[in-house]
């Protein structure tokens, strides 16, 4: 299982700030995919998020394991 | 040989920010310049008026990313030493919102990397600000105004 968590914009929009995943062997961006289809009010916002895996950037190619900490991050906005 | 950064220098709170006490993680014998830099909430935005903020962060991830600041940091000017504290929650107008102190030997450099510091900030730590004005609120996107990241990182940001 893969624990998936939501900040800021797209935590409102979901109305919570963590997603459960239970697919397997999947990448970041099979992810992403999988988001956007699964809830379609954040399909807009996955074409312009960042994934970090384990509180690192991650790119699409990346492959998630079971237990990883898998943030969604919109763009920043901090200073 | 380079300063190594501490982490324990680079700190997002929910309490206001001393800026007393992030200048003195970074006050030491060889440095002759010391820069501050202060941001603070700004009340008019695009000539829209802004009541307070809200900053959120996650929070573990955000540290490392400070540090890692800190880290290109002392890949740049090896003799810097560096301190930012960010503030997250409620933020009401000119509230401290982050404290970068950097001290060098010569002034030059301190400026240098503050503002270096800064930037980075908007680039790769995961701080978000929502906005609130008397007819709406919003969360602030991308302050340099990309609206995606087509490599699927912030430009500039390294693999290690």
């Amino acid at each position: 299982m893969i624990n998936v968590l939501l900040f800021a914009g797209i935590r409102e929009k979901a109305g919570r700030d963590t997603i459960r995943c239970e697919r397997k062997g999947i990448t970041v961006g099979e992810l992403k995919l999988w988001l956007a289809e699964t809830y379609p009010e954040l399909a807009d916002d996955m074409k312009r998020v960042m994934i970090a895996v384990n509180e690192e950037f991650a790119d699409d190619s990346t492959v998630l394991k079971d237990g990883d900490q898998v943030a969604v991050i919109p763009p920043v906005s901090g200073g | 040989m380079g300063q190594q950064p501490v982490p324990d220098h680079f700190k997002v709170v929910p309490e206001p920010i001393s800026i007393e006490e992030v200048v003195a993680k970074v006050i030491h014998p060889h440095a002759g310049a010391i820069n501050t830099f202060i941001g603070t909430v700004r009340e008019i935005t695009k000539g829209r008026k802004t009541l307070y903020l809200e900053y959120e962060a996650y929070v573990s991830m955000a540290e490392k990313q400070l540090f890692k600041i800190g880290q290109e940091i002392a890949e740049r000017w090896p003799e810097a030493r560096v301190a930012i504290s960010h503030r997250i929650g409620r933020l009401e107008i000119s509230d401290i919102a982050v404290v970068i102190a950097v001290s060098t030997p010569h002034r030059a450099d301190a400026y240098e990397a503050s503002r270096y510091a800064i930037e980075r900030i908007k680039e790769i730590v995961p701080i978000w600000k929502k906005e609130f004005w008397e007819d709406g609120e919003a969360w602030i996107g991308d302050q340099l105004e990309r609206v995606a990241y087509p490599s699927g990182k912030p430009e500039g940001l390294t693999d290690d």
